[in-house]
């Protein structure tokens, strides 16, 4: 009987347990819940790209503090009024500036965040070939006078 | 032609590169306003201490001001108040004041106990309007000038160095007095 009565005990415990972890969703920050599907992903997508500028490090969605709860309400609200994404972005922008975006948008300002890596790449590229092609040229120039010797190595130095 | 010559460029191009970044690269952790140069966003609120009568921005207009965003639970607001009462004092410029998220009791009480120097306070319970100027932390300043122009931001506590290097040069009454 006494037994019995632990494993009732154990049951009822899991059970509990597992309600907890099953309301979860709704402890998390932002319990926010837009009236149809779309609009939530739309959200849910937003307030993961936007920085909460207190925190600096955390998204709107993940932040816990005062100011990401106001921005994250005013990012509900303006999507509410039909606002597309790039309107949402811009709004946040003209307030907090670029640093407001976890991707920024190119523009003169970022310019040079996003080419740098593709002019690296160039340089590189255009340095790679002008080695490669310099000693092609040394190999092509002592092989010319010894006629069809076949190719010629250790050529260098 | 010297075979070091261009990585030498390429060195040399670098380090002009990063010396403009890091003398142009604002105060560490600064974020600057993309609001400067541009109107102030405008705002009309419940005034603290006139219930009567609404602080408006357009009401403002003509005037330079300090609009500064403050709130009774920011302790880095307490450290500038001494500030912002020899500011008043000093009478180059009035002090708008914008209570930030507070409760209205706490802030007069807090006024009454450390002096008011503001010569009118906004209050923005819903922070709506903090967050059209882009605050995301109490203490911030913005100077705005008499064509309703957000001239400077300044974040953080007021000081006395900042007050007469960035807040008062910006100034037209300065500018006159000084030519």
């Amino acid at each position: 009987m006494r037994q019995r009565r632990g494993v009732l005990q154990s049951v009822l415990v899991a059970t509990a347990m597992a309600g907890v972890l099953l309301t979860f969703r709704a402890w998390a920050v932002d319990p926010t819940e837009l009236p149809d599907a779309r609009l939530q992903a739309r959200y849910l997508a937003l307030t993961h790209e936007l920085r909460c500028m207190q925190c600096q490090n955390e998204t709107l969605a993940d932040s816990p503090v005062d100011l990401a709860a106001d921005l994250r309400r005013e990012v509900r609200d303006l999507l509410l009024q039909g606002k597309s994404d790039d309107e949402v972005r811009a709004w946040m922008v003209a307030r907090y500036g670029d640093f407001i975006l976890f991707r920024p948008r190119f523009s003169p300002r970022t310019a040079w965040l996003w080419l740098a890596p593709g002019v690296a790449l160039l340089i590189g590229a255009a340095v790679c070939w002008r080695i490669v092609r310099g000693r092609t040229a040394l190999v092509d120039a002592d092989s010319d006078p010894v006629g069809d010797d076949g190719p010629v190595q250790g050529t260098r130095g | 032609m010297n075979r070091f010559a261009l990585p030498m460029a390429v060195f040399v191009a670098l380090v002009v590169v990063l010396a403009i970044g890091i003398r142009h690269s604002p105060q560490k952790g600064i974020i600057l306003s993309p609001l400067i140069g541009k109107p102030a966003p405008p705002f009309s609120l419940p005034n603290l201490e006139d219930a009567a009568h609404a602080v408006a921005s357009r009401d403002l207009k003509g005037r330079w001001y300090v609009l500064n965003v403050w709130g009774t639970w920011c302790a880095e607001c307490r450290a500038e108040h001494q500030m912002l009462l020899e500011a008043r004092d000093a009478h180059a410029v009035p002090l708008i004041g914008l209570d930030w998220k507070d409760d209205d009791a706490r802030a007069r009480e807090w006024l009454a106990q450390l002096g008011n120097p503001y010569e009118a306070v906004a209050l923005d319970h819903s922070g709506n309007t903090a967050v059209d100027y882009g605050v995301y932390g109490a203490p911030e300043s913005f100077l705005i000038s008499d064509q309703g122009i957000v001239v400077y931001k300044y974040v953080g506590p007021l000081t006395r160095e900042v007050w007469t290097k960035e807040i008062l040069p910006r100034l037209p009454a300065h500018a006159a007095a000084k030519s």
